[in-house]
């Protein structure tokens, strides 16, 4: 037996939520401490893994464990990672280490950043979540990733509804849950569908993805299930017309929510909409990708307009997300090599940009008190490591080449040409409507004179915020450098994914 | 020695990044320090280019001192270097005028740190742009560069410098969109971005075959098109220039100096490089088409300039004027290949490339000169300055008389034998053109009249507005310029002879 470390890494943000749901409330730096070793452990497992991933030149599933659960329906809880999931680990252990550091914040009573209301409910909240999400991108039983599903959507009610942004919070956590509950009932209803066609066909009772996808469905029940599996996740994606519920949660959230949501939640959708959806209904995704296609297309050019016209800045970043997610789902429906390869880094990339931004402009907001960019100005001269952060983040926004955000957007639409050309011309569009958006934001914020009722009032960002930021820019650099920190691995995904695909 | 010689390119290109990276772990209030390092550090890539032009092999055809290493194997893409005698000038241009820009920039007291970095980065990603033979790392550099330079104009610029770099940015990117497109789709036809690859076989296509659902002449036209849309918004032509006089007004002066002198280049190298070689039959048939835009540079640019009372913009529009001239020579180039006047104009056209970047550098040095003195650019204001400052006087003299196309001096040759090699088949045209060429004369002339003949405005004769002569720091930014320029005016052949054996090699 090997040394289980999915499992480790999975279980340990919810053994930190209950150590810390013990604790005396009023030991707040005590609990951050707990909160802040455990995330830091977590992401040393995490980058172990995906180092012993890279370098050690694996293939196919890895780090397999099984567990008996519920054997009577054939449940197991099995976990494994593959070239695609890997990379999704690492970003959730990235995203909630940096998401704990800017959440510390300052209890000054003049800056009272991060979270200073009963921080320990907060992270334990937060570590739910966390934990959920690791489960769905490590689980290879269907039950098992409905299971880690449900749990990972749960806590975000909370922490939007108790933390959130006074003015929207009650109805922005409302409406998330509706539409993400909705979207994941159809999708239940499409996987219990799959159990019992197995079943029929196999006389197997089993959940086990592995097994599933030589279940041997059959074209019509593929045609018939594959929108509502692919959709009902896809929700949680972000995938235009289903997209709305999106931009109100991040707003409504608070600062390190913001940066789970955007960063790692949304991508849970797309990799349960890959996952369940392409991986298991392979001819349904060829016969309904033209379908995938239009909607994406549609949500990265229309995306990328509705964030133009924002004067929020929690807005702007929510539709820039809508927009990077619609190039995601755009390069699955591709169903071919590069697309697939863009739509596996472009997860990765668009999760530590959002994150950042997200993380910055709370930081921003913190100090401000607004987020209204017509209100905003000479961030730069008070934060300027904040301001190289942000500029950062927006140069991959663009899909500037040198950053992480190329690396995907590139073969994205590489994979689009072989397919629909005249839609990768459509699509491009978006990215002179980011530039415009990134640099006209960059501008009025960080570097327009400061309004004099902001003057003396804002001062630089902690030390943890520093981490986080150099942190989160580092990797896009680093990706956008040197691609093939991440690439080949991505790429052994997306063979297995061709490969139940007919090798096409 | 020998690593020295198997990395010289790369080294070339990225010392200066390395340069700005260490440059972020020096103290910022240092500015002493800051400049001098800064200065030192682009010292290095010339003294590297010195030694790559005298290991250069100018009968060998074909790219030398060729470096590969893989940059995104699922692309299969890879960072492929090479030089040939068009780049190897361009190289020089760049690393010779880095060093100077930064010179002149040592009046910068703002922020001194960020500047300097931001130059050396712009360094290199000219420089990438000049080096690669892979067409994706070629978009990567072209790209790249844009970043450093929106920010000094958009941090260091004058009073419209909002909206002058956003339009830069803008123009540049809108533009270069074509160019993205066109690069995937050569990508997923051919699954490389190698050029040397790419040359051969996107020229070996059938001329029946379908790509795309469309004939292949078709898509050819259609990629010719996005490619040169990219070149033509950056070379600068008509009606694609109007980015050119806000930005290089609003720039600082080392800012104009390398937009002028390099950046401008990057759109005309695209188009020796790529777009000739890629679409010989296509540059064919729409010769004339790139002929008209680049006479409309050349006449318009020399209305433009003569139309201004700002100084800066007068130089901003004569560059327009001066570009154009290569243009008209790529498009004879194009129209004749293969014949003698190709190579005639071909070599003119790079030249001129060198030249302009020269002679324009020289300019926008001796603009900012003065406006650091009177902070001013309005020609109305100036006037009889000459007694006043006579050494600032005659080196203005100097460089405009070079921008000019005085016989003797570097303009002159160049623009000689653009003319000379575009007039056989491009008649009209080059007839229309020196209409331009008229109206440089009278814009040059405005320019010195207003600045330093006519009445002295007494404003800058006395107490605290008294103008001060040109100093020896600035001094020593414009001699190696008028060094060069003389060099090149009396003996063109060293360079010439460089640029012509890869010209008739490829043409």
């Amino acid at each position: 037996m090997n040394f289980p470390i999915l499992s480790i890494i999975t279980f340990l943000p919810f053994v930190a939520a209950v150590i810390m749901l013990v604790m005396p409330a009023n030991r707040k730096t005590e609990v951050r401490g707990v909160a802040l070793a455990t995330a830091a452990i977590d992401l040393l497992l995490a980058g172990w893994m995906y180092a012993q991933y890279l370098l050690g030149d694996l293939t196919g599933y890895q780090f397999i464990e099984t567990y008996n659960w519920l054997p009577a329906l054939g449940i197991t809880l099995k976990f494994g990672v593959d070239g695609m999931s890997a990379p999704l680990v690492l970003l959730t252990g990235i995203v909630m280490f940096t998401g704990v550091l800017i959440s510390w914040g300052d209890d000054d009573k003049h800056v009272m950043s991060g979270i200073q209301d009963r921080p320990r409910e907060f992270f334990a909240f937060l570590f739910l979540l966390a934990g959920g999400v690791f489960g769905v991108f490590v689980s290879l039983d269907l039950f098992m990733l409905f299971f880690f599903y449900e749990i990972a959507v749960f806590p975000m009610y909370l922490l939007i509804a108790i933390w959130g942004w006074v003015k929207t919070r009650e109805y922005a956590a409302m409406k998330l849950t509706l539409y993400l509950f909705i979207g994941s009932v159809v999708a239940l209803v499409g996987a219990l569908a799959m159990y019992w066609t197995q079943y029929q066909n196999t006389g197997v009772l089993s959940f086990d993805m592995i097994q599933m996808e030589s279940a041997g469905f059959s074209a019509a029940f593929q045609y018939a299930w594959f929108l509502p599996v692919f959709f009902g996740f896809a929700v949680l994606g972000g995938i235009w017309p289903f997209h709305n519920w999106s931009p109100d949660g991040h707003v409504a959230a608070p600062t390190a929510v913001s940066m789970f949501h955007a960063g790692v939640l949304m991508k849970l959708g797309a990799f349960a909409a890959l996952r369940v959806g392409v991986m298991l209904l392979p001819e349904g995704a060829k016969q309904w990708s033209w379908l995938v296609m239009s909607f994406a297309g549609v949500a990265v050019v229309y995306g990328a307009y509705i964030a133009f016209v924002q004067t929020d800045m929690k807005y702007m970043i929510g539709f820039s997300s809508v927009s990077h997610m619609g190039l995601v789902v755009l390069g699955v429906s591709t169903l071919n090599h590069n697309g697939l390869v863009g739509a596996g880094v472009q997860m990765f990339s668009h999760g530590i940009m959002t994150a950042l931004f997200f993380a910055i402009t709370g930081m921003i907001y913190d100090r401000a008190h607004t987020r209204m960019i017509p209100e905003l100005g000479g961030i730069a001269k008070v934060m300027p490591f904040a301001t190289i952060g942000f500029i950062i983040g927006g140069l991959v926004s663009m899909g500037m080449p040198g950053f992480s955000g190329f690396i995907a957007e590139f073969p994205i639409f590489m994979g689009v040409w072989e397919e629909q050309w005249l839609l990768a011309v459509v699509a491009s569009i978006s990215i002179i409507i980011t530039a415009a958006y990134i640099m006209i934001n960059i501008r009025k914020v960080f570097f327009s004179p400061m309004p004099e009722k902001l003057e003396g009032h804002i001062g630089d960002v902690t030390v943890l915020d520093k981490v986080a930021i150099a942190t989160l820019s580092f990797l896009m650099i680093v990706i956008g450098v040197f691609p093939a920190v991440m690439v080949p691995m991505v790429e052994k995904g997306v063979e297995n994914i061709l490969r139940l695909l007919g090798g096409s | 020695m020998n690593f020295l010689n198997t990395h010289l390119l790369s080294l070339i290109l990225f010392l200066p990044t390395i340069a700005a990276l260490i440059m972020l772990f020096l103290p910022s209030a240092e500015t002493k320090l800051l400049r001098w390092f800064a200065l030192g550090a682009s010292l290095i890539p010339f003294v590297l280019t010195l030694v790559l032009w005298s290991n250069f092999d100018s009968n060998a055809t074909g790219f030398q001192f060729q470096e590969s290493y893989v940059w995104y194997e699922a692309l299969n893409s890879s960072l492929h270097l090479g030089v040939d005698g068009i780049s190897i000038t361009m190289v020089l241009l760049t690393t010779f005028l880095t060093p100077l820009a930064i010179l002149a920039s040592f009046s910068v007291t703002d922020r001194v740190k960020p500047y300097m970095m931001l130059f050396l980065f712009l360094e290199t990603g000219m420089l990438g742009v000049f080096m690669s033979l892979d067409l994706l790392i070629f978009f990567v550099f072209w790209e790249i560069g844009l970043v450093p330079m929106y920010f000094l104009i958009n941090q260091w610029g004058s009073a419209n410098k909002d909206y002058a770099s956003l339009k830069f940015m803008i123009y540049t990117m809108g533009g270069s969109l074509g160019l993205l497109l066109a690069v995937q789709m050569l990508g997923v036809l051919f699954g490389t971005y190698d050029l040397v690859v790419l040359y051969e076989r996107w020229n070996s296509l059938s001329a029946s075959s379908i790509i795309l659902g469309m004939p292949v002449h078709t898509v050819k036209t259609i990629a010719f098109w996005a490619f040169a849309v990219a070149f033509a918004v950056k070379v600068p032509l008509w009606p694609f220039h109007t980015w050119l006089p806000d930005a290089h007004t609003e720039a600082p002066t080392a800012g104009s100096m390398i937009l002028a002198g390099v950046l401008l280049k990057l759109g005309a190298y695209g188009f020796i490089r790529l777009v000739l070689p890629l679409y010989p039959l296509e540059a064919k048939i729409f010769a004339g088409a790139l002929a008209v835009l680049a006479v409309g540079a050349i006449v318009f640019g020399a209305f433009g300039s003569f139309g201004q009372t700002d100084f800066k913009r007068l130089v901003a529009y004569s560059s327009v004027n001066h570009m154009g001239f290569v243009v008209l020579g790529i498009a004879a180039a194009g129209l004749a290949a293969g014949t003698p006047e190709a190579h005639i104009a071909m070599n003119g056209a790079v030249l001129q490339m060198f030249n302009h970047g020269l002679s324009a550098a020289g300019m926008f040095f001796m603009v900012g000169v003065i406006y650091e003195r009177t902070h001013t650019r309005n020609l109305e204001e100036f006037g009889g300055l000459f007694p006043l400052v006579p050494v600032y006087g005659g080196i203005l003299i100097f460089m405009s008389m070079a921008s000019l196309g005085l016989p003797g001096l570097n303009g002159f040759v160049s623009e000689f034998m653009v003319v000379r090699g575009a007039y056989p088949v491009l008649k009209i045209y080059t007839a229309i053109s020196m209409l331009g060429l008229l109206f440089t004369g009278a814009y040059i002339l405005k320019g010195i009249a207003k600045v330093l003949h006519g009445p002295m405005n007494e404003h800058w004769a006395h107490g605290e507005h008294k103008l001060t002569e040109i100093s020896t720091r600035e001094i020593f930014v414009v001699v190696p310029l008028m060094a060069l320029i003389l060099a090149i005016g009396i003996w063109p052949a060293w360079i010439l002879e460089v640029i012509n054996k890869a010209v008739v090699a490829l043409f």
